[in-house]
């Protein structure tokens, strides 16, 4: 715990020194004049909605809504989180000896395989969900390979299936993994690890010292990045999953039209929302940074 | 242990890391494939989620579906004014948080990484909940308003991280020697942010194409490509919609290409510079 304390700390310290920077403007109004449109775009269509949304998940039975909603939810609350932290913390497995593979061996090659990371954001979001379909359809690859191992029964398929959604999960969030663990680590003073080298640290024990604790923001950041969008995505489970992996989304996802003003429904977005801050924070605490990037 | 076993437990571990980062590029690219390789597919019935047989149909006959094209349009469309618009509006806020010292700075940053922070079902809820009160009918109006709500984040962040440390006293010198505001602009200012606020402005233009939940939730009864796709997935699912994401992927993939060889041109030209003349 020490060890980790003195980067962040210093991290900290960086980030007070750049919300200092910039010059007096010559006219006091200047910035502001600046900010203005884009700032009020986000109060009108962002923080406005919020307290809107706030109000209304309130409206009928006040704060009783809540506990209709978690115990009418219950399941489908508790599934949506654990979905969430199976795939981020198989992002992390998966994302974090990329991007250290990339930041530490990637040479030259460095950017361009940074580059192919992201190509898979170049195909819509949907569609790479849709091939995933493809690729767990019953008599596809992955089921046919399963079955001939012997770890699926014949009769057995993937679709439907908590696994399929949750690898699906993982898949289409896991640049967010690897682009901030890259950038952390790609930017970490190489020289640190020779000065272990020389302390006669095994590079294993300079890993765990060294490396790891300074590429913690990265991983917050990249597990915030991850999570988030997976806690509240409805379109793996709808595409597919079935009726055993709904996820919270899921439920927004059938009834917003239905029903605006359901109080419950509103509720049960807010509470969402508001699981995911104070996550934030506390896991935040726990790591000792309140960075996110 | 012997200094050979150590070397060579080293050795598989280091061996071991790499085959696993490759197994991560496989995972990554394997549905990227996948998507491609479908395109050519015969399905056998309404959903190409089987492989038939090799074929050329859906390239021959890419507008068959007219639905879908008429849905890519429409997501064309509105990524070209979001971008448009989010752009302009993101750049403003990261130039002036870069360059000036003002007091609403810390929570102006708040509240641009708030959106970063919260799942998009809730933000596409919340502002439907607004539209709905308003009494504000769904469809382009409010499709632009959403993904410009969530792009000048995107804008700002990348802007900002782009142009800080620049030397904005160049702006001063411009004016001293008698440029007006325009021409500062135009000479000086815009070369500069010019490669930041293009990052920003592709990357607009891309969440713009790929959002699905928060469009979705605000688009009323207009379709844009990713809402068409959800709403066929009940009835058919063509290898057209393959064609149009897989000459979208060549698309961007060609894109990034042509900026990443003009940003080494352009660096090339700034190093010559350099090297001519010692700069102060």
């Amino acid at each position: 715990m020490t060890t980790t304390s003195a980067p962040v700390r210093s991290r900290r310290f960086s980030k007070k020194e750049e919300d200092d920077s910039g010059v007096h403007p010559r006219r006091w109004f200047t910035p502001y004049l600046l900010i203005a449109p884009g700032a009020l775009w986000l109060l009108v269509f962002f923080i406005i909605p919020l307290f809107s949304l706030g109000r209304l998940s309130l409206e009928n039975g006040g704060l009783s809504n809540f506990s209709t909603v978690i115990s009418d939810n219950s399941t489908v609350i508790v599934r949506t989180f654990v979905y969430a932290t199976i795939a981020t913390v198989a992002a992390i497995i998966i994302g974090y000896p990329l991007a250290y593979v990339i930041a530490t061996k990637g040479g030259r090659f460095k950017n361009l395989l940074l580059a192919l990371v992201v190509l898979p954001f170049f195909v819509t979001y949907l569609v790479r969900t849709l091939s995933w379909k493809i690729l767990l359809y019953d008599g596809g690859p992955v089921v046919s390979i399963l079955h001939s191992v012997g770890i699926l029964s014949d009769n057995q398929g993937i679709l439907g299936s908590p696994f399929a959604v949750v690898a699906a999960l993982t898949y289409n969030f896991l640049p967010f993994m690897v682009l901030p663990i890259y950038v952390s680590i790609e930017k970490m003073d190489r020289r640190l690890l020779e000065a272990a080298a020389d302390l006669y640290s095994s590079p294993a024990r300079a890993f765990r010292r060294v490396t790891l604790p300074l590429s913690l923001p990265g991983l917050f950041a990249g597990t915030l990045l991850t999570f988030i969008p997976a806690a509240g995505d409805f379109v793996n489970s709808e595409l597919l999953g079935s009726e055993r992996t709904v996820m919270i989304g899921n439920i927004i996802e059938k009834n917003f039209g239905k029903e605006f003003f359901r109080p419950e429904l509103s509720a049960l977005s807010f509470m969402l929302m508001a699981i995911i801050l104070i996550g934030v924070i506390v896991y935040a605490r726990i790591l000792g940074t309140e960075e996110l990037a | 242990m012997s200094a050979a076993g150590s070397g060579l437990v080293r050795r598989i571990g280091r061996i071991s890391l790499i085959a696993w980062a490759v197994f991560g590029f496989v995972f990554l690219f394997t549905p990227i494939v996948v998507t491609v390789i479908y395109s050519f597919n015969e399905p056998a019935g309404k959903y190409n989620y089987v492989w038939n047989r090799f074929s050329l149909a859906a390239w021959q006959d890419p507008f068959k579906y007219s639905e879908l094209t008429d849905a890519l349009i429409f997501s064309l469309k509105v990524a070209f004014v979001v971008t448009l618009l989010a752009t302009i509006l993101g750049t403003l806020m990261g130039m002036a948080m870069v360059k000036y010292r003002f007091r609403a700075k810390g929570l102006l940053g708040a509240v641009i990484v708030l959106p970063l922070t919260m799942p998009e079902v809730v933000m596409g809820f919340s502002l439907l909940t607004l539209f709905v009160t308003l009494n504000w009918s769904r469809g382009f109006l409010t499709i632009v308003i959403a993904q410009v709500m969530f792009s000048v984040s995107y804008v700002a962040t990348t802007v900002r991280a782009r142009i800080r440390g620049f030397d904005w006293r160049l702006e001063e010198a411009a004016a001293d020697l008698g440029a007006g505001p325009l021409r500062t602009f135009g000479r000086i200012t815009l070369p500069l942010i010019a490669p930041g606020v293009v990052a920003a402005a592709m990357l607009t233009f891309a969440l713009s194409l790929d959002d699905f939940i928060i469009t979705y939730l605000n688009s009323g009864l207009e379709n844009t490509f990713p809402i068409e796709i959800w709403n066929l997935k009940r009835s058919r699912v063509p290898a057209q919609i393959n064609v149009f994401s897989t000459s979208l992927l060549v698309i961007s993939v060609l894109m990034a290409l042509l900026v990443i060889w003009q940003g080494r041109r352009r660096q090339r030209s700034l190093d010559g510079a350099a090297s001519g003349p010692a700069p102060a």
